[in-house]
């Protein structure tokens, strides 16, 4: 299916991604250190903007916020594309993930938009 | 929980670094799902095409220039405005046919290939060939019918990037090309 596809290569983008982030950082000190980086330097670098909002359970899962989505601001905002915004989120999974994934942290990433262009991750 | 008093990291990473190494994904996806090389190069520059039928919109509206009234002005707004604007690099313009009908563009670095080696196995493969596309289908829309093609790659050891570009007839017709 697209999606895997799509998926796949944002994972390997990712991976590539970090590494040249972090050739001359620090080492994170904990999990939200990292989550926070995601949110702030990492989503600056690939979508301009931070994450508008993170919430944690403090038990591993984390809730990524963005209220307008790059890849789907240019999409009209009614339900008219809905079922077509998990396409172009596809990707951006596939990219936390392997950032995580370069960072030592094995993860599942999925995405969710119920109203155009914002999307939880 | 907010995210004030973050500590800032120094972004090593630019733009471009993404770019390439999405490209790069595209390509090594493309690889995985056709056979042979041949293929891989005609998606490439049918994803091109499709990609060039909608920039030329955003290029228009952002960089203001009028309607060209030779190929020679073509080429400069190509190398000097268009290039610059979505690739940062300015190929500079050379070995015009006497006709004035053909020229190249020769790209001292070209930013999708950073860090990219092709293996041995995939010498027939034009890595960069999603731009003959876009600029294919740019050129379309403003009623330019053109063959765009790589003759030189420092991917394969030229000592630079080649692009020929040949003018082939105008449009007449106001029919939009249809997505291929």
């Amino acid at each position: 299916r697209c999606s895997t596809k799509l998926e796949s290569m944002g994972f390997r983008v990712g991976q590539g991604l970090i590494e040249r982030f972090t050739k001359d950082t620090a080492r994170f000190k904990d999990e939200l250190d990292i989550m926070k980086f995601i949110c702030k330097d990492f989503w600056t670098t690939v979508f301009k903007k931070q994450i508008d909002n993170l919430r944690t359970n403090h038990q591993g899962i984390y809730v990524l916020q963005d209220n307008k989505f790059r890849l789907l601001t240019q999409m009209s905002a009614g339900k008219q594309y809905l079922e077509h915004a998990p396409k172009y989120l596809a990707f951006t999974c596939g990219l936390i993930r392997g950032g995580l994934s370069n960072l030592g942290i094995k993860s599942i990433v999925t995405a969710e938009v119920s109203s155009m262009p914002a999307c939880k991750l | 929980r907010g995210l004030r008093g973050l500590k800032e990291f120094p972004s090593p990473v630019q733009n471009s670094e993404l770019f390439t190494l999405t490209y790069g994904a595209l390509v090594t996806q493309l690889c995985k799902d056709y056979e042979n090389d041949e293929d891989v190069n005609k998606q490439l520059d049918k994803m091109g095409y499709n990609i060039g039928v909608r920039l030329i919109e955003d290029f228009l509206a952002r960089s203001n220039v009028g309607r060209c009234h030779d190929f020679r002005e073509t080429a400069d707004v190509i190398a000097k405005i268009a290039f610059k604007m979505y690739l940062g690099i300015t190929p500079s313009i050379t070995n015009w046919s006497p006709g004035g009908d053909e020229f190249s563009l020769i790209l001292e670095n070209n930013p999708l290939v950073d860090f990219v080696e092709l293996p041995d196995n995939h010498s027939t493969l034009i890595y960069s060939n999603l731009l003959c596309g876009v600029l294919r289908g740019a050129l379309e829309m403003v009623q330019m019918a053109v063959d765009v093609k790589f003759v030189q790659d420092t991917l394969k050891g030229d000592s630079v990037t080649e692009i020929r570009m040949k003018f082939i007839r105008r449009i007449e017709d106001n029919l939009p090309a249809g997505e291929e």
